[in-house]
């Protein structure tokens, strides 16, 4: 995708003043509420207008107020999944999900119902009405219904923001489907650092109506590292639990790892950069029921905190340390280093 | 019990045509208008909307006479369709005419209310889907506003059933020509011993009002979105 995007749109008190370029296929626009995102979202999708600026898309105008040029909504082909649902109630799934793709000429058409209906898992649902669906259901149909009319830009507006925390994580992967399945590029509004991991390459950083960053989430998760609480999340998709004493076991990366949290099947747990110990050698005897062998391959700092990032085989975790800590296990990049961490420190997402 | 004369069926056949002809006539122009007032963002609304509701606080009797400066002969409208041979005054259409004029308000109002529940989200969803205006007009508006239609139509309905102010203006008190119900009855209470006949034609009136406000009920129920297959 290439999107470039410079906008000016004043609402009351509040401007907006946006300008950026991307060419990521994964797009995530972040940021608090009220600084902007929303906002942006309608107006990229023309649902309102901007005083001023310029959109465009893989090449195509889409707005323009140079040149007076201001495509409606309906001919932009940038579908919308909003925040709830918003199937159209008097309409069975079927025909909610048809009805983007009876719109799209024959020759934009560039997925199919039957393997969009595969992927999302909606098969047992097409005869339901809307109004007897569940909120997860409801939002996999308005994925499915955008999806299949084919978009060039599928603009996601907080569309997990409205489902309680187990939901949300299993709606996530449906959404990372529909972008790697079908290659839609995807514009991802929200203000959870978890979402833009899971499912952007880039994210646009907005803040009181304007960008204050453009990177990588990764890049953005550490630097939220130096002040948020929660630090940088690591996040672990785990599977192959085994149940002994009261934890399960998980295979990772060679190795297993236990949590207390676990379940039956294929998990993501996310694990905060706080709740890894450091120690240069092995610290033998140790209450904590996780010691993983690393190694130290890179280190960064954030606000007088320093983040190490292990290497354990081909997987990499981040840890955080105060500065003193860090000077004083001598820590720096090729160092063989152990990390502990408590079988309680995981916290499972799904 | 029922007393009813050659002319008072044909008051009550009268009647209900008038009333179905001026509902069935005023809902495009109802539906319009509500949706003008809803979804398009012309200048002057509150002028429009005034306007529309004006009936609705007017005597019918001035409905009526406003009507009749208008469509007499020699009104500005009168005269022009006269020169077209078409006469209104004084017929039955002049009493479906009074009718739609005091009856669209009622209608308006109704089928505005309908419009304006409908989530905007939903019009931006099928927008943003492909649908132009008119499409998304008769996919997503009309079939989520049919309960307001029919609501607006009944009570249209009902209000010209009760219509007199307006249509013994313009429309006159012909029995056979222009009499409908309540005219019949207002003439049986000015003639002496008419009291019994008066009563059946109002026995007829109300049976006729509780049907309609049972139909609607039936139909609305059917038309509930909360209503499974």
């Amino acid at each position: 995708m290439n999107l470039e995007i410079s906008l000016r749109k004043r609402l009351g008190d509040f401007t907006l003043a946006v300008d950026f370029i991307t060419h990521a296929d994964r797009v995530g626009i972040f940021g608090r509420s009220g600084s902007g995102k929303s906002t942006l979202a309608h107006l990229i999708a023309g649902l309102i207008s901007p005083d001023q600026g310029r959109i465009e898309l893989d090449g195509e105008l889409l707005y323009c107020s140079d040149q007076r040029i201001c495509r409606p909504p309906e001919r932009r082909r940038i579908a919308v999944v909003f925040q709830h649902a918003h199937l159209f109630p008097h309409m069975c799934v079927r025909r909610n999900l048809l009805y983007g793709y009876n719109r799209t000429p024959a020759k934009l058409r560039k997925i199919e119902p039957k393997d969009l209906i595969e992927v999302l898992d909606l098969g047992d649902l097409l005869d339901r009405r809307v109004l007897a669906l569940s909120g997860g259901e409801r939002q996999r149909v308005a994925l499915g219904r955008a999806v299949l009319a084919s978009p060039r830009l599928l603009v996601m507006d907080e569309p997990l923001a409205a489902l309680d925390e187990a939901l949300k994580y299993q709606i996530i992967p449906y959404l990372t489907a529909i972008s790697e399945r079908f290659a839609v590029p995807t514009l991802l509004i929200s203000h959870s650092m978890n979402e833009m991991q899971l499912m952007t390459d880039e994210v646009i950083v907005l803040h009181k109506g304007e960008v204050s960053a453009q990177t990588t989430p990764e890049e953005l998760a550490r630097q939220r590292m130096g002040w948020t609480r929660a630090g940088y999340i690591n996040l672990l998709k785990l599977a192959d639990p085994i149940e002994e004493d009261g934890l399960f076991s998980y295979r990772w990366n060679g190795t297993r790892l236990l949590i207390g949290t676990g379940g039956p099947g294929e998990a993501l747990f996310e694990l905060s950069s706080k709740d890894i110990m450091l120690f240069r050698g092995h610290p033998g005897a140790i209450s904590a029921r996780n010691l993983l062998p690393c190694r130290a391959v890179g280190t960064f700092e954030m606000d007088g905190r320093v983040g190490v990032e292990l290497a354990c085989g081909s997987e990499r975790l981040i840890a955080q340390v105060m500065k003193g800590a860090a000077h004083e296990l001598g820590i720096c990049p090729g160092i063989e280093i152990y990390a502990v961490m408590k079988a309680s420190a995981f916290r499972r997402l799904y | 019990m029922l007393e009813l004369t050659p002319a008072d069926y044909q008051a009550i056949w009268l009647s209900t045509r008038v009333a179905v002809v001026a509902t069935l006539l005023s809902l495009p122009f109802g539906y319009a208008m509500a949706y003008l007032l809803v979804f398009s963002r012309v200048r002057g609304k509150a002028f429009i909307d005034g306007l529309v509701n004006l009936p609705l606080v007017l005597p019918p009797v001035v409905v009526g006479y406003l009507l009749l400066l208008l469509l007499g002969r020699h009104g500005w409208l009168g005269s022009l369709l006269d020169a077209w041979g078409i006469h209104i005054v004084f017929t039955w259409k002049a009493a479906v005419l009074a009718s739609m004029v005091v009856g669209f308000p009622l209608l308006v109002r109704s089928i505005r209310l309908g419009l304006e529940g409908i989530d905007e989200k939903l019009l931006q969803a099928s927008r943003t889907l492909g649908a132009h205006w008119y499409d998304t007009l008769f996919t997503i508006i009309i079939p989520l506003s049919g309960r307001s239609v029919l609501a607006g139509a009944t009570l249209m309905f009902a209000r010209s059933l009760g219509e007199f102010g307006a249509t013994i203006i313009i429309a006159g008190n012909i029995p056979g020509v222009t009499q409908t119900i309540p005219l019949a009855i207002y003439d049986y209470t000015n003639t002496p011993g008419g009291d019994r006949m008066a009563l059946s034609l109002c026995i007829v009136s109300v049976v006729l009002s509780f049907a309609v406000l049972l139909l609607n009920e039936g139909l609305l129920r059917r038309f509930s979105p909360r209503r499974e297959p």
